[in-house]
């Protein structure tokens, strides 16, 4: 097993500069989840990582060793991709065995591996089927299966759940922490859904135009959001951000509580009431006229009608941002 | 569209490309590259030596009654196999397309004579309306009272080859055609049917317009057919006769310069060929590039 | 359908029955000629239902040939339509699947150039540059051999447009998986991409092999040896003269002979050649 160390990290594409240096250390067995909306080059940084992409400058690092010029294979590292790349051709077996016998492993050994791996992913019974025979679960399994049965010190996950329905998604979801529980191999896991990043990550860092805006423990990151990016990306709905004094003022939906207008610190003129069950979610906009949104999730018991809400917040779950830099002000 | 996985190699793709690289340069550039050079080449009668003579034989192509002849009767035998051959194949598919039953059969039993050599289609036809003992010359003499004989009259060996041709190349055009009439939406012609449309009107107004561009498709490839595909057929029935009445371009590039041996002319017109097939290369891709546009 | 109307597809049927039989008459005189007796094709108009010569004229023509033009055997012209027909076809695949997967998968200094050149050979069809190859061909001392019948049809910028048009739905992720796994180019391509070009060969592989046994012209160029003739190019060399000069009964022989394995192809691999015929062009 290894960690990885990214030191100041680039990549571009002649002029255009897609990653702009990243550095972050991962201890060994770490899960880290690299988290960002589309477009901000997560996925190229794990496939720099993976030996896909060049890497136009700094330094990768697998267990030490300086990995810049090194094909994927050499890498000892195995990757899950997120329409999970399966040979058509090859039956489930074929699929799980063909890079170790590309590398030249002996057939018992190969044949060890293939049905350990296939134990612990409950593939035993599919193993002579064809991809296309198999659900979109079991295909995800097989692709994971494939990356086991290498024993990588690393492992890279690209979107390997966002072809998965919802349900299934939450399954896998499981499946994919037991399975660190059990191997604990180092593992970088690349996503756009919070949701994910939050239940499978050790830490995570969260990306925006090939920065990492923000690296660190998940409830950290929703605690003490670096940037108003970070505030706004993570969360649903997504942390109020209100002009006040020159600066930012940042306080979370569920952070509101609706009270007399006599204590209100915000008055939300709703527009849009979300009545979930469990709790209500109001979305509207400040009274005095300015255009700021807001949200707010409120008890169940709430009241939910149109018109005026007014709101306060303790002063301990409020943020404050530069409004010009986006960054973290104070504590 | 690029691949975003590349293979690096300094020597690998050349090596994958050579095969295919060099017949290209020896059969197919050097080829038409000495044509060019040929057509500016004037050759003594015993092909001793030869002269530079800029466009002179172009200038002599084109003055030459004969050739332009041989345009008319190209243009006359494209239209009359690119319109026929259109028209008789998308009745053919429209029939097709909708017998639910046996739709399949009626395919196997149209499509193959594509598998026919041009010059065998030829023989069959020149055998079948052959003037004196040909099984179709009997009944048109007899029972139309017709003067068949198409070794001595000129409309009536360009109307055995344009038959030859159509027959040839009908199962072609039908699958094109087939194919398009599948791939429109069923829930358009249901749309149009639930509006009041009937057969006939949801032919001309829906079916027909969505099948444009199949058929413009086909034109096209049908004009390149009776230009290029069909010198077998020429050769095995009227070898371009009686007289030149059905000389088409290529046979006459192939008399020209295998039988009459003029370089130089035949080279020119090897070039002027060429430009013809540059043009509707071209004509076809602008129509793809439409297609890939939609 | 959308509606039930009992005549209109009656007619269609009617419609289509007609064309079938309109096309399938002049296959069918073919073979009822080549089982009859030259005398009985003579009298005009000549019987419509078989005679009694079938294995007389087949036996003929396979192992003599005609008494007239060519006296080669058919036998041999249809070994020789065979070979030709193969190497064009197995040939072109080889070829055009490889340097089309050099195209796609590599970059190289050049390869849009080499690109444009296979493709302008789409441009020149061997009929407008008839003499020049031939000389080509003369030069290269290949006249009256199989290579001369086939090298120089090989070359196809059709193919290599169909394999690089399927190369390129092919995933991306696929081949990195492989570059994961450790696979090399040809590993890749071996392994992951030949397999999955399989329908795409079995449909290139229909039509070029009816190409090549279909070959008129070029054979006619290059083969005055009898024992070089194609099939195709046997029948040709047996009409001498005409009408009642020839022996029809031989000739419609061979001609049966020579469309019976490229028809036999289309329709026994009808699904690959529809598929072949329609995506070639696209």
């Amino acid at each position: 097993m290894a960690g990885v160390s990214l030191r100041n990290v680039l990549k571009s594409y002649g002029e255009l500069q897609v990653i702009h240096g990243v550095s972050m250390e991962i201890a060994d067995g770490e899960f880290i989840v690299i988290l960002g909306p589309s477009g901000c080059g997560k996925s190229t940084l794990l496939r720099m990582v993976a030996g896909l992409e060049v890497i136009s400058g700094g330094q990768i690092a697998i267990g030490g060793r300086v990995v810049n010029e090194l094909e994927p294979k050499d890498r000892d590292i195995a990757m899950v991709f997120q329409n999970y790349a399966l040979y058509p051709h090859m039956s489930v077996y074929e699929n799980m065995a063909y890079g170790l016998r590309i590398r030249g492993l002996p057939k018992s050994e190969i044949d060890a591996r293939v049905q350990k791996a296939a134990g612990i992913l409950e593939l035993g019974q599919y193993l002579e089927r064809k991809p296309r025979a198999l659900s979109g679960g079991q295909r995800q399994r097989v692709a994971m299966g494939r990356a086991i049965v290498r024993e990588p010190q690393v492992f890279l996950f690209d979107e390997p759940l966002s072809n998965l329905d919802a349900k299934l998604r939450v399954q896998m979801r499981g499946e994919l922490q037991a399975l660190h529980r059990r191997l604990g191999t180092t593992s970088l896991f690349v996503t756009h859904d919070q949701v994910e990043a939050m239940t499978l990550a050790q830490r995570m860092i969260v990306m925006n135009a090939g920065r990492a805006e923000q690296i660190g423990a998940p409830l950290e990151v929703y605690a003490r959001p670096a940037t108003t990016f970070v505030a706004s990306f993570i969360g649903s709905p997504p942390m109020n951000l209100i002009p006040k004094d020159g600066k930012l003022l940042g306080v979370r939906p569920e952070h509101l509580e609706p009270c007399s207008p006599a204590d209100a610190m915000l008055t939300i003129e709703l527009d849009l009431i979300e009545p979930l069950g469990s709790d209500t979610l109001v979305y509207g906009h400040i009274a005095d006229g300015q255009s700021v949104r807001l949200a707010a999730r409120l008890h169940a018991s709430a009241p939910a009608q149109a018109g005026k809400l007014p709101v306060r917040y303790a002063p301990q779950h409020v943020h404050w941002f530069d409004p010009v830099t986006g960054k973290r002000i104070g504590p | 569209m690029e691949k975003r996985v590349v293979y690096r190699s300094a020597w690998l793709p050349y090596a994958l490309v050579a095969p295919q690289l060099a017949i290209t340069l020896v059969f197919f550039f050097w080829p038409a590259s000495q044509a060019i050079w040929f057509s500016f080449q004037l050759q003594d009668a015993f092909g001793q030596s030869s002269s530079f003579v800029g466009l002179q034989n172009f200038v002599a192509l084109f003055k030459d009654p004969n050739y332009r002849d041989s345009f008319t009767v190209t243009a006359v035998f494209s239209v009359l196999v690119a319109g026929i051959g259109i028209a008789l194949s998308l009745l053919l598919a429209v029939m097709a397309d909708r017998v639910v039953r046996g739709s399949f059969a009626y395919r196997t039993l149209l499509i193959w004579p594509y598998a026919v050599a041009a010059a065998v289609a030829g023989v069959l036809y020149a055998f079948l309306f052959a003037p004196s003992i040909g099984i179709v010359t009997y009944v048109l003499k007899g029972w139309f009272g017709m003067d068949w004989n198409w070794v001595l009259k000129g409309d009536q060996a360009m109307a055995l080859v344009v038959i030859a041709a159509v027959w040839n190349h009908i199962s072609y055009n039908f699958l094109f055609f087939l194919a398009g009439l599948q791939s429109i939406p069923r829930s358009l012609i249901e749309a149009a049917a639930i509006d009041g449309a009937g057969p006939t009107r949801r032919f001309w107004s829906i079916v027909f317009p969505l099948l444009s561009p199949t058929a413009f498709f086909l034109l096209v490839v049908n004009v390149v057919y009776a230009f290029f595909g069909t010198f077998g057929i020429i050769d095995a029935t009227t070898q371009g006769g009686p007289a030149t009445s059905t000389q088409i371009l290529v046979y006459k590039v192939y008399h020209d310069g295998v039988k009459a041996a003029d370089l130089g002319g035949s080279s020119a017109q090897s070039v002027v060929l060429m430009a013809v097939v540059i043009a509707l290369t071209v004509v076809q891709f602008r129509y793809i590039e439409r297609k890939v546009n939609y | 359908m959308v509606e039930n109307r009992p005549f209109l597809t009656f007619l269609a049927h009617a419609i289509l029955i007609l064309g079938v039989v309109v096309i399938a008459f002049p296959v069918y005189v073919t073979f009822v000629a080549s089982t009859l007796r030259l005398e009985e094709i003579m009298q005009a108009p000549m019987p419509l239902l078989p005679g009694d010569q079938l294995l007389e004229n087949y036996s003929q023509v396979l192992t003599a040939g005609s008494t007239k033009g060519s006296r080669a055997a058919v036998g041999a012209m249809l070994v020789n339509s065979t070979i030709m027909a193969l190497a064009i076809a197995i040939g072109k695949i080889a070829i055009s699947i490889i340097s089309a997967f050099a195209i796609v998968y590599f970059r190289f200094p050049l390869r849009m150039t080499f690109f444009w050149m296979i493709f302008i050979t789409l441009m020149l069809p061997v009929e407008v540059r008839i003499i020049p190859t031939f000389q080509v061909i003369a030069d290269l001392g290949m006249l009256n051999s199989y290579a001369g019948l086939t090298v120089p049809l090989i070359a196809s910028a059709t193919a290599t447009f169909l394999f690089r048009q399927f190369f390129m739905t092919v995933p991306d992720e696929l081949a990195e998986a492989a570059r994961v796994d450790g696979a090399g180019p040809m590993r890749f391509f071996l392994d992951v991409l030949l397999p999955l070009s399989k329908t795409s060969i079995a449909a290139l592989f229909v039509i070029q092999f009816i190409y090549g046994w279909n070959q008129y012209l070029w054979p006619l160029l290059i083969t005055t040896d009898e024992s070089m003739y194609t099939t195709v190019i046997g029948i040709k060399r047996m009409i001498v003269g005409s009408d009642a000069a020839n022996e029809w009964n031989l000739i419609m022989a061979t001609a049966m002979l020579a469309m019976l394995p490229p028809a036999l192809v289309v329709i026994l691999m009808q699904k690959w050649f529809v598929k072949g015929l329609v995506e070639t062009e696209k």
